[in-house]
């Protein structure tokens, strides 16, 4: 290898990683910055600079304050349960939808398809204008139970991420079922069911995500009940005391954190699943 | 006769239908029907009905309760004429500049990443995981991000600027839309990322080999390979963008709550319907941005079949014929195993 072309290499590898650091630092900071400010006193946080390090790691005032004050257990108490609800929720639907779709021919077939097809089109926020109607109507209003069955009904993601893996499930295995006597809830139950579970991980990912981040319509329909919008307490007198703010913001971000750093491939494979549709 | 002939048929009919019945025939039918049933329920609920209510509320000034009156075409002429209305789309441009920016930064990253790469599962994740956050989290993290003498303003004056002469971020109208269209390049920049990275590795390896053998540098192996076979869903997510952008939302909705000129378009809906609750004109502007972004659905159909050919078809055939001969692989292995 000639001088010139290691000296070419030399800087091309330099300039790789600055920008992959300076991409890095710039992901990290806004997110580090409020676990510095998260512990820090009130008299540190008044003085002190934001970029300056906690005096003590250990002073957790801060987030046992933003913990009862936002009423942090109750939202993660509900968050944890709507997710689990509508994660199963809407798996079933997804799962049966696709498999009769997939299966089965029968007028309509089709336009079923278009329907969900143009659902997508639909931003979220622009109907919210009349559901918020219909969510009265029904009762729905500041009712967990109405909030779920929104999420359920609002879901088109995981009917893709399960059309798109049923056809990829040869028809063979039904029809060898059929002929052995199985029923067609049977062939669904005991023999599609096991086989989906990629595409039930892929969902659980995709659906776990969305319910925990949720907060437009949590806000609108259940305000402050749920893990994301807990933060809102936050508005008013607590409206400039960022140590407190931190320490909730650092709060709701650790299970993510967590769940990211264990099942990072997963949540990676489920994106790319959802967003071929998205 | 007629009654005979008829009597016959009947019975005729009769034992198509009882064999019919003994046969499971009826399962087909019960299958569809009963596993349709909810999730067409559900999407007619809050779905079809949410939108035909939408274009009927729209010819009404009307609130949440109480009477309504049909004023006809009132509210459209409202959103084409009121200040903050159709005009707060000219904002979409700010937020379609930035989707842009984020593509091309993510297909840089990306690019970087999908060669070996020290901590390369380190950057990756630290670029990605932003998308995790919450909404609610980013706005106050933003919030305090910007505040004046707070992050931004350290880390500037750490490089040399002066404190004194930058500006509110959030405050000054000159700036600080683009202060939060960054927030969400920062949150969603990864995101794209992992997705090109995805693309990139499904490009056969050896093509690089090969390319690497023939003296290929980076900047062509970049042009000539990945380019190509990645414009795809490149192409895809910038048609997206532009719909994303129009309907742009969470970054003024969770830090400014659209003042100081940052009302998106959706964010004076979201006012408009449930803060001063004229629902009619809210509805009205709901219809007039979704007949846009079918618009632009309709040319991203245009352009994709047009740029190439159906070409997205032929690689999920192509993914498809792959998948197929692992599955087929895969049981002859389970097959063997068994044996």
């Amino acid at each position: 290898m000639s001088i010139g072309k290691k000296i070419e290499n030399i800087i091309l590898t330099f300039i790789k990683y600055f920008s992959l650091c300076l991409g890095a630092f710039i992901a990290v900071i806004p997110v580090v910055v409020c676990l510095f400010t998260a512990f820090k006193t009130d008299e540190e946080y008044a003085t002190t600079n934001v970029m300056q390090l906690p005096q003590s790691w250990t002073y957790l005032e801060n987030f046992k304050i933003a913990w009862t004050k936002a009423k942090m257990f109750n939202g993660f108490k509900n968050t944890f349960i709507i997710m689990i609800v509508v994660v199963c929720g809407s798996i079933m639907i997804g799962a049966m939808l696709a498999y009769v779709l997939n299966r089965f021919k029968f007028p309509g077939n089709a336009l079923i398809r278009n329907l969900f097809l143009f659902a997508t089109l639909i931003p979220g926020v622009a109907t919210q204008v009349t559901v918020y109607q219909i969510m009265h109507s029904l009762g729905f209003i500041n009712k967990i139970y109405g909030y779920i069955i929104l999420m359920l009904g609002t879901d088109v993601i995981s009917i893709y991420v399960f059309l798109q893996f049923f056809e990829n499930i040869s028809v063979s295995l039904d029809e060898s079922a059929i002929m052995d006597g199985c029923t067609y809830y049977g062939v669904f139950i005991k023999i599609l069911l096991p086989l989906l579970k990629p595409a039930m991980v892929t969902c659980m990912i995709l659906k776990g995500v969305g319910i925990y981040n949720e907060y437009y319509c949590s806000n609108l329909y259940i305000p402050s009940q749920t893990i994301s919008t807990a933060l809102y307490t936050f508005t008013g007198p607590y409206g400039s005391q960022y140590n407190y703010i931190c320490a909730g913001v650092i709060i709701t971000i650790i299970p993510a954190l967590i769940i990211f750093i264990c099942c990072q491939k997963q949540i990676y494979s489920g994106l790319a699943a959802g967003a071929v549709k998205g | 006769m007629n009654a005979k002939t008829e009597s016959i048929v009947a019975t005729k009919s009769e034992g198509k239908f009882s064999k019919w019945i003994k046969r499971g025939g009826w399962q087909k039918p019960l299958v569809i029907v009963t596993f349709l049933f909810i999730p067409l329920l559900l999407l007619f609920t809050f779905t079809y009905l949410p939108f035909f209510k939408m274009i009927q509320f729209s010819f009404f000034d009307m609130k949440y309760l109480g009477a309504r009156e049909f004023v006809g075409l009132e509210n459209y002429q409202e959103v084409f004429t009121r200040d903050d209305c159709f005009k707060a789309l000219y904002l979409s441009l700010y937020y379609m500049a930035g989707s842009f920016v984020q593509l091309a930064l993510a297909l840089y990253f990306a690019t970087l990443l999908s060669f070996k790469t020290k901590g390369n599962a380190f950057f990756k994740g630290t670029m990605f995981f932003p998308s995790l956050i919450c909404g609610i989290a980013v706005g106050y993290i933003f919030k305090f991000f910007y505040t004046r003498g707070f992050v931004l303003d350290t880390l500037l004056s750490w490089i040399g600027f002066n404190p004194e002469n930058l500006p509110y971020w959030l405050k000054d109208t000159r700036i600080n839309n683009m202060s939060l269209v960054a927030t969400s390049l920062w949150r969603y920049m990864g995101q794209n990322m992992v997705l090109f990275i995805g693309a990139i590795m499904s490009v056969d390896q050896e093509m690089y080999e090969a390319a690497d053998l023939d003296g290929a540098n980076k900047w062509q192996r970049f042009k000539y390979i990945i380019l190509p076979s990645i414009k795809t869903i490149v192409v895809l997510n910038l048609i997206l963008s532009i719909s994303g952008s129009l309907s742009a939302f969470e970054p003024p909705f969770v830090i400014t709550k659209g003042t100081m000129g940052t009302g998106t378009y959706f964010v004076i809906m979201h006012k408009i319907a449930h803060e001063n609750q004229k629902v009619g004109l809210a509805s009205a502007m709901a219809v007039v941005l979704l007949v846009i972004i079918v618009l632009v659905t309709i040319f991203q159909k245009v352009t994709m079949n047009y740029l190439f050919n159906d070409g997205d078809e032929d690689e999920s055939r192509a993914a498809k014929k792959k998948r197929k001969q692992a599955e087929k692989q895969k049981k002859l292995a389970s097959k063997g195993m068994g044996a």
